[in-house]
């Protein structure tokens, strides 16, 4: 109905410059991706090709999945206008709830594990639920939650160690897909599929939103950088697909990491809900006036991130096959820091899921970068903090100058 | 005579928009002077160049006090010389008590160490001045709004006071408390202490203002003497309200049909006060094809009434009866009332109406999401397809439907929130203040959506502070004052004399 009741006349309009001035807009956009290259290229040289041998990237791989996805939640809180402190206590308790459920009272792994999670929501709701409701900062609830549940850990514990777990557990994190091919000597080819599938997917994928982008004449970007920029993507995760395949093959976390990075890329922004998270994290109240159920949005996004920090909880768990009053202890700060690195914004609103792994990534190669260097845990800390400054500083500056 | 203060040709442009142009304002020592004036007219920018908020260089004109040029940064500057302003909106810290409030910026202090009694006993000091019988240390949130008004001159008085300014100081007094702060203007008159009053109160203005100076449309109209007489209240008013309304307004034929929504005994309470009823018991309808305008003062209940109906937005103890096309519609949530065919256009676009940091695109398809997206998943060429017609038909001038809303101008804002609940296909649209702050060609362009909108079938509601904007467009005007509707008339038959009348009537037999 609407369609008609306007007049149809159109005026001609100023038409946006096509393709003058793209990669200046874009470049904060690929700013992020540059930086991990640089950072990268840099610890390769440093650490004399250590940082990218096989085994060292399995083991980064490893080493930061529980942090990439505790990220992806932690962006939508983030996105909301809000902050979770709790997810390094709340992965810690999981992980102990888990070790006690799987080996004091030896309850099936599978089992135990959709408990863990469910447990992971129910924390997400208790805490969202002051939050959304009853609009307590979530500064203070998560804080209190902080304490809460790292005290908890402790008390299932009773401050010991508690493991082993069964060795199918320990797959979670530290197994590898099995091999299909029967004939593998150095290399593990269903890996190297694998990533030749994905490398293949996603230049297809961009074809394919370009060609539907040129269908409705609103194509922006230059042909010749989006052909290099594909060749580029694909030659890389090749190459990655590569490295990993020489080791021992795809480990099952970086499966169960994809996965989630590809499902949370896509609701954040191609579905409505993700939509209207950015619309609340936007402006709130031109949310709320424009129908959008933002409490139960705000709500969503702390049980969502419930979950998540359980799924890192067991991940970490099971690398260390074992559960320690000590596990989790500030991974909030590197799942923060990740966030911000990757450019979302502490006011609400902006930021992206791609940026939030790129910042996790970041942290993690200059993690293990400097361990390989053999930088004392003290002047890491000093670094990561001024990175994490600067990354910001840096994001800031650029939006004042656009 | 003897100027204290002198404005001269003083002029103000916000984004392209015209303020103030040309104005003067002078006012002798010992003298009350009154500004009146419709929203809009540029009473508080004025006072905002004089006290400094606008420093100078960013506005035309120039500034004569005690005779000699004034050049203000900022409010430091203008209080120094004894230029205090009380606004509107009290700037009183609620949990502090009144003498800490008093003394917040310059406390008496020794070595930076606060001087407990001194505070105490000069606030009892200036608390007798005004007549104000409260201890020092009481809380200022424990305080009625006729107390914390005085509180607030009490505070004024504790700096070198010359020229007081009062930005409608009884708008939310009861009678009582009201006279009682006359009182006071007029002995601080005594003691020659001068005041500019601003005030919609016009029987309050007559009783005490020695000079009326009469603002309209960011100009000077006139300045009335009243010492030399009483001045007729109806002559203010037509000093307020005369202006031309030649074609400003686009022509059209209203085709009017059915009643489209109706509310029948609609009453709201206070969000924070809830035994003070704001809406008082209303009925309000509006027909399929009909421009409906409410006019009223400020804090009428426009706003309230309006929120309070879209999805309780506003208010709380909400009761009464809506109808849409004559079945009863429950608009308990915002999300209810746009599926039942309402759509509320806000006041305050920026703060309310618009994600500024995102594109046109996304604003537009903001209430109607689903639209545009099967399954929930969006479709993002639908979106743009949907962004790009109401971009057009808009005429929203931008570079594409991915520019920031927060870079568009006001008109251009204003019509991506038009689009955004066009796009919901609303059969009731609310229009909050549609053209605050858009210049006049823009303005025009939203009238012809709003005639075509009532063309189309719907019903339409018009607040507006701007009284010709409303005869210029309605089909019909409500005139509400203290929540309740005071007069109604045919827009053919509607003056902003008779508008101001049925208004300043209920003003001044206020409770």
């Amino acid at each position: 109905m609407s369609e008609k009741t306007m007049s149809e006349k159109t005026v001609a309009l100023p038409e946006e410059p096509r393709h003058a001035g793209f990669l200046k807009t874009n470049l904060r956009e690929y700013g992020m991706l540059i930086s991990l290259f640089a950072i990268m290229l840099f610890f390769e040289v440093v650490t004399s090709g250590t940082l990218l041998r096989p085994l060292n990237l399995t083991n980064l791989v490893l080493q930061n999945s529980y942090i990439v996805i505790m990220a992806l939640g932690m962006l939508l809180v983030i996105v909301t206008g809000h902050i979770d402190l709790s997810v390094g206590s709340v992965a810690g308790f999981i992980g102990a709830v888990a070790a006690v459920l799987i080996v004091k009272f030896e309850i099936n792994y599978v089992l135990a594990a959709l408990i863990c999670l469910a447990l992971g929501g129910l924390i997400g709701a208790a805490q969202g639920y002051w939050v959304a409701y009853f609009r307590i900062p979530s500064f203070i609830v998560t804080l209190a939650g902080m304490l809460v549940f790292k005290g908890l850990a402790l008390a299932i514990l009773q401050g010991q160690s508690v493991g082993p777990f069964p060795v199918t557990f320990q797959k979670l994190s530290s197994g590898f897909i099995p091999e299909f091919f029967s004939d593998s000597g150095q290399l593990y080819p269903t890996t190297l599929v694998i990533g030749a599938l994905l490398a293949v997917l996603l230049v297809w994928q961009n074809v394919r939103s370009r060609t539907r982008q040129e269908s409705h004449g609103i194509v922006t970007e230059p042909y010749g950088f989006f052909l290099a920029k594909n060749l580029l993507f694909f030659a890389v995760i090749i190459y990655f697909a590569y490295l990993i395949a020489s080791h021992r093959g795809l480990p099952n976390v970086l499966v169960i990491m994809t996965a989630l990075v590809a499902l949370y890329a896509f609701v954040t922004t191609r579905t409505t809900i993700g939509r209207q998270i950015y619309a609340v994290g936007g402006n709130e109240k031109a949310a709320k006036l424009s129908g959008i159920k933002t409490e139960r949005l705000t709500f969503l996004t702390f049980v969502n991130m419930g979950v998540l920090a359980a799924l890192a909880g067991l991940i970490f768990a099971a690398r260390l096959n074992t559960a320690t009053p000590k596990a989790g202890l500030g991974f909030e700060l590197d799942v923060i820091a990740a966030c911000f690195i990757g450019g979302a914004s502490a006011y609400g609103g902006v930021g992206k899921v791609g940026g939030a792994v790129i910042g996790a990534l970041i942290m993690g190669v200059m993690n293990n970068g400097m361990s390989i260097l053999g930088i004392g845990i003290d002047y890491q800390q000093v670094i990561k903090g001024l990175v994490l400054l600067g990354a910001v500083c840096l994001d800031v500056y650029n939006q004042k100058r656009a | 005579m003897n100027a204290l203060l002198d404005m001269r040709c003083i002029s103000k442009n916000f984004a392209g928009v015209k303020a103030l142009s040309d104005v003067t304002l002078a006012v002798e020592a010992g003298e009350i002077h009154a500004v009146v004036g419709e929203n809009g007219a540029g009473k508080s920018t004025l006072m905002k160049v004089l006290s400094g908020v606008y420093p100078h260089g960013s506005y035309g004109g120039s500034i004569l006090f005690d005779g000699e040029e004034r050049r203000f940064r900022d409010i430091t500057d203008s209080e120094a010389l004894g230029i205090i302003i009380i606004h509107q909106e009290l700037a009183l810290i609620p949990l502090m008590s009144i003498a800490e409030n008093i003394f917040i910026a310059n406390p008496p202090a020794r070595f930076g160490v606060i001087d407990r009694s001194a505070v105490h006993r000069r606030t009892k000091e200036l608390l007798a001045k005004v007549g104000l019988d409260e201890a020092p240390d009481t809380l200022v949130t424990d305080l009625g709004v006729g107390k914390q008004q005085l509180v607030e001159i009490a505070k004024a008085l504790s700096k070198e006071v010359r020229l007081l300014i009062l930005d409608e100081p009884t708008a939310s007094l009861s009678e009582k408390d009201s006279a009682a702060l006359l009182d006071l203007l007029l002995e601080f008159k005594a003691q020659g202490i001068s005041s500019i009053l601003i005030s919609h109160k016009l029987n309050e203005v007559s009783r005490v203002a020695d000079r009326i100076t009469v603002l309209r449309d960011g100009r000077t109209v006139d300045t009335l003497d009243c010492r030399e007489g009483a001045v007729e209240e109806d002559r203010i008013i037509r000093r307020m309200v005369d202006r031309d309304l030649d074609h400003r307004y686009p022509k059209r034929e209203p085709k009017i049909g059915e009643t489209i929504f109706r509310v029948s005994n609609w009453s709201v309470f206070h969000p924070q006060h809830a035994d003070r009823q704001v809406i008082r018991n209303v009925d309000f309808n509006v027909k399929a094809g009909e421009i409906v305008g409410i006019a009223g003062l400020m804090g009428a209940g426009r706003t309230e009434f309006a929120m309070s109906i879209f999805g309780r937005s506003w208010g709380q103890k909400i009761s009464g009866r809506a109808e849409i096309e004559g079945e009863e519609v429950e608009l308990s949530t915002v999300r209810r009332a746009v599926d039942a065919g309402l759509a509320y256009v806000t006041e305050d676009r920026k703060q309310l109406g618009l994600l500024l940091a995102e594109d046109i695109r996304k604003n537009v398809t903001l209430a109607g999401l689903e639209r545009v997206a099967p399954g929930r998943v969006i479709d993002d060429m639908a979106e743009l397809k949907v962004a790009t017609d109401y971009r057009n038909r808009m005429r929203i001038r931008c570079h594409s439907v991915y520019q920031e809303t927060g870079k568009l101008s006001g008109g251009n804002q204003q019509k991506v929130v038009l689009s955004k609940w066009l796009f919901t296909d609303p059969k009731v649209l609310i229009l909050d203040e549609p053209t605050r702050g858009i210049d006049v060609g823009a303005k025009y362009e939203i009238y012809c959506i709003i005639n075509e909108l009532a063309e189309s079938g719907r019903g339409v509601v018009v607040i507006s502070s701007e009284m010709p904007e409303l005869i210029g467009i309605c089909d019909r005007i409500c005139v509400m004052n203290e929540g309740a509707f005071v007069g109604e008339f045919p827009g053919t038959e509607a003056t902003q004399e008779k508008i101001m009348r049925a208004i300043m009537r209920k003003a001044e037999v206020r409770p």
